[in-house]
């Protein structure tokens, strides 16, 4: 088994341990999704990701602001959105499945394809950096 | 005396009729709100709009949305399978089958349904596309209460 597989499996391990039960904390989901996408997260590329739109009609700032650190507001039913970086809002990913739930939707809305492993752990890296 | 008579029996008719139609609107608001909460529905459909009560649509509307989550009117919903048969459940049991609710609305919408549309007649078309508002769906946006099943049109304010 070569190094980047067995880290693979061990981030779809550790991914598939914080769905199941016990709290994760942001930078546990980061480790997995960066084993699993066999990369490093670069906090720059997921802001990148995360306010420049992909071709469709929303940016993932378009619901959750630009500066994420702030409550944003659903593009289609004006409903708040609490803030999504972690440090102002320590329910935002400690859930792996939630978290898994919600980017599968929001790639999707936004990309029109599901974030692969690294485009999460750039996203997620990003967040963390937000005060 | 034989008109006097006449006219006091009308108005009791009247007055028995108006309190008859009142107590059948009062039954229909109660119907819709008044239902034991599913906190799935409350974590995942209220996660992006207010927690609609289940009895403005009728069951096959909330059967056609469950069957395409993924396409829930121009965003991915989708929602694991056992929370989807969870949110069946209790949809259908509590969903609109009675007078007005009953015909499924234009793409099952609420806000497309007859009712909906009489009720917010008096609203002017402006007040719709104010940034507080910005959509029918956002019944927040003037009833404060509407969370919690509360539609009250006494307490009902339009944003300027």
């Amino acid at each position: 088994m070569n190094c980047s597989l067995s880290m693979r499996l061990a981030g779809a391990t550790l991914i598939a341990a914080f769905a199941g039960t016990a709290q994760a904390s942001p930078a546990d989901l980061q480790a997995a999704y960066a084993a699993l996408g066999a990369t490093t997260a670069v906090p720059d590329r997921g802001q990148q990701l995360f306010t420049t739109r992909h071709g469709r009609e929303w940016s993932c700032s378009t619901c959750h602001g630009a500066v994420p650190t702030q409550a944003g507001r659903h593009a289609s039913t004006g409903k708040p959105i609490a803030p999504l970086a972690p440090a102002v809002n320590p329910e935002r990913f400690v859930d792996a499945a939630k978290t898994e739930k919600w980017f599968r939707r929001n790639c999707n809305d936004v990309m029109g394809r599901e974030c692969s492993a690294a485009e999460k752990a750039d996203v997620i890296s990003w967040l963390r950096t937000l005060q | 005396m034989k008109r006097a008579d006449r006219i006091a029996r009308t108005l009791l008719v009247l007055l028995a009729l108006v309190g008859a139609s009142h107590a059948v609107r009062a039954g229909d608001d109660q119907r819709r709100s008044a239902v034991a909460p599913l906190p799935a529905y409350q974590q995942e459909c209220a996660a992006c709009h207010v927690a609609f009560p289940p009895g403005m649509l009728p069951p096959d509307s909330w059967r056609r949305l469950l069957n395409d989550l993924p396409h829930h009117f121009g965003t991915d919903a989708s929602l694991d399978s056992a929370t989807v048969i969870e949110l069946a459940g209790w949809l259908g049991a509590n969903s609109g089958a009675y007078k007005r609710v009953r015909a499924a609305p234009p793409e099952d919408r609420i806000t497309k349904s007859a009712w909906f549309v009489r009720k917010h007649d008096e609203v002017p078309t402006a007040a719709w596309q104010r940034a507080a508002v910005k959509s029918p769906a956002n019944c927040t946006a003037c009833h404060a209460q509407a969370g919690q099943g509360d539609f009250n049109e006494h307490t009902v304010r339009i944003p300027r």
